[in-house]
């Protein structure tokens, strides 16, 4: 009797893995396809990955996707963490509502973030003659991305215990030191996650990105969805496996690390035990 | 803790002047065209011959160019619509004429694509490339001889016919069939077309707009509507597609080279366009896009090099031309009646 749900289970589970990987796994299949169509399989080729590489404009808007992704989501973390310890550190009483209006932008679609960034940036622009382009770009990028920093740092600082920081200035450390020596390590696996949700987020934004980039450059979300008329080439297959095998090694990386910080931790409090 | 934010801040605002700073003081143009609609490899050349850089972004429909030119928030130096959307932008005032005297290529253009209906007087436009719509369909599939528009709402072919997925050119085929113009402003004649795509939900499999490549090579739609350039590209993977103007006659369109309003390198725009005609330039874009170019030389050395086959579609004679439509710009009230009847479709 005990057997047969773990079959079901693991049959189901093995369902849900296939309905998320098909799509990219079809996708990594047909980068290599010999013909441009997308379901025909007409031999294997690296050509598309040769031709990716002397494609001018989606390296060009790949370029502008990977640098808008990592500074907006290095700055975002930034600010992001000290804003969570700013609301860590409020009265409930102001904390409840300012973080109610920080989960806004969250859940407000995207269209009526990138078009009123979209018209603040005109109208400002007009005044202090300038364009849209990257600086705007950035800007949007930063600004919808702080919220998500905040929210992946904020739990981290109310499991944190806050008698740490008392005592590691009872101990003579100055404000800024408890922070850099205690409150940063303590809260760094949320800082780096919220990092990662951030330049994730940046990565896939087409929305946004289409009403604030102007008309010097564009994303990479923004060059694919304009190909939809002719056909996508199957250069966008070759970049997305790109992008894909890149996100995943990152992923392994960070959670290789954790798991060996998981590890000296455990033996460390072992032999603390002994 | 505020001197730090308060100097990260300011390196924030320092990188930012710095990123737009550096972008504004270079010479450069500001080229807006369809996406997969150019040799890219000439942007880098006329970079590398007039030392003006290019900054070059793409569209999916005149439509979406249209409303971006409209919010004002994007300053394009060149932009390439579609015929009827010329003569919008015409109408509104939002071409800048162009200066043909840095444009001496526009020479080379051949005399049956100037001073179209879309742009009467030639002032603000300088034409690109050109195409038909046309049925392709599979032999394999269907056996008859096809020849009119009336195939897209024949039952004998339920579940393999193909629709285009804006309201536009779907309504343009409709009307073809009908024996109406493209361009009509009379709402009965709308209606009519209405019922027809309607009632064609019984035997269509889907609206489809780059998704028909794979559906007609696969075998999974028989017959649609489509460009003829696209047609070639489709025919490599699979031999067994036809393609037909059909009797009623069709649609033709133009893509032509402009300067909205305002550009702010105007010069640099024209020598733009001007590099553009050239029939080098004008070979390479035909060679990568598939469409016919409006410069008369490169059309004809293209069109040396092609079989019969695929030259009677990419050139067609002047009977089937004589034959076809361009799109114009629709009265208001008209164009939201498209709105409404395709709504109507589509739920």
């Amino acid at each position: 009797m005990r057997r047969r749900p773990r079959v079901a289970s693991r049959i189901f589970l093995a369902l849900i893995y296939l309905f998320l990987y098909a799509p990219i796994f079809i996708m990594i299949v047909f980068s290599f396809n010999a013909s441009k169509s997308r379901s025909v399989w007409s031999g294997f080729t690296l050509d598309w990955y040769t031709e990716l590489f002397s494609d001018s404009m989606i390296i060009s808007s790949l370029t502008t996707t990977i640098g808008v992704s990592v500074i907006a989501a290095i700055v975002a973390t930034i600010a992001g963490t000290f804003a969570a310890i700013g609301f860590f550190n409020m009265r409930k009483r102001w904390r409840s509502p300012l973080l109610a209006i920080n989960n806004i932008p969250v859940m407000n679609a995207d269209i009526v973030t990138g078009v009123s960034l979209c018209l603040l940036f005109v109208s400002l622009g007009s005044v202090l003659k300038y364009q849209l382009g990257f600086g705007t770009l950035l800007i949007a990028h930063i600004t919808f991305n702080i919220p998500y920093v905040i929210l992946s740092v904020l739990p981290k600082l109310r499991q944190m215990d806050r008698n740490l920081v008392d005592a590691a200035m009872d101990l003579g450390c100055t404000w800024f030191q408890a922070f850099y020596k205690v409150i940063i390590p303590e809260i760094m696996p949320g800082i780096i996650n919220g990092m990662m949700i951030a330049f994730t987020m940046s990565i896939d934004d087409f929305v946004i990105s289409y009403f604030t980039a102007g008309s010097k450059v564009q994303t990479l979300s923004m060059t694919i969805y304009a190909m939809t008329r002719m056909r996508i080439s199957p250069k966008i297959n070759a970049v997305s496996t790109l992008l894909f095998l890149f996100i995943l090694l990152l992923l392994i990386i960070i959670n290789v690390r954790q798991i060996r910080q998981e590890e000296r931790e455990k033996k460390l409090r072992t032999l603390k035990s002994k | 803790m505020k001197k730090r934010l308060a100097a990260l801040f300011a390196a924030l605002v320092f990188v930012l002047a710095l990123i737009s700073g550096c972008s504004t003081s270079k010479e450069e143009v500001n080229v807006y065209n369809w996406g997969e609609y150019i040799d890219e490899s000439l942007l880098k050349e006329f970079e590398k011959q007039t030392g003006i850089k290019v900054n070059y972004s793409t569209f999916t429909s005149n439509e979406a160019m249209y409303s971006v030119l409209k919010t004002g928030g994007a300053h394009y130096d060149v932009i390439i619509p579609s015929d009827y959307m010329i003569s919008r932008l015409i109408s509104e005032g939002m071409l800048e004429k162009l200066d043909f005297s840095n444009i001496p290529n526009y020479s080379l253009i051949d005399d049956k694509y100037k001073n179209l209906e879309y742009d009467p007087t030639g002032e603000y436009s300088v034409p690109y490339m050109t195409g038909t719509v046309g049925l392709i369909y599979n032999k394999a599939m269907i056996p008859d001889e096809i020849d009119s528009w009336g195939a897209l709402f024949d039952e004998r072919y339920a579940g393999l016919i193909l629709m285009f997925d804006n309201s536009r050119d779907a309504f343009g085929v409709a009307l073809k069939y009908l024996g109406y113009s493209l361009n009509t402003t009379n709402p009965d004649e709308l209606y009519e077309a209405y019922e027809l795509i309607k009632a064609q939900g019984a035997v269509r499999q889907a609206f489809v707009m780059d998704q028909i490549f794979d559906k007609l090579e696969s075998g999974e739609a028989a017959i649609g509507p489509y460009y003829a350039g696209d047609y070639l590209i489709m025919l490599e993977n699979n031999p067994d597609l036809e393609f037909v103007f059909p009797k009623e006659g069709t649609n033709r369109f133009v893509d032509a080279m402009c300067i909205p309003k305002g550009a702010q390198n105007k010069k640099n725009a024209e020598l733009f366009i001007n590099f553009m005609c050239s029939t080098e330039a004008s070979l390479r874009n035909m060679d990568v896009v598939g469409y016919t170019s409006a410069n008369r030389e490169a059309s004809e050395q293209y069109a040396a090099m092609l079989d019969d086959h695929a030259k009677a579609i990419l050139f067609p004679s002047d009977e089937i031309l004589a034959n076809t439509e361009v799109f114009l710009n629709l009265p208001q009230d008209i164009l939201n009646l498209y709105d409404e009847l395709w709504v109507k479709i589509k739920s």
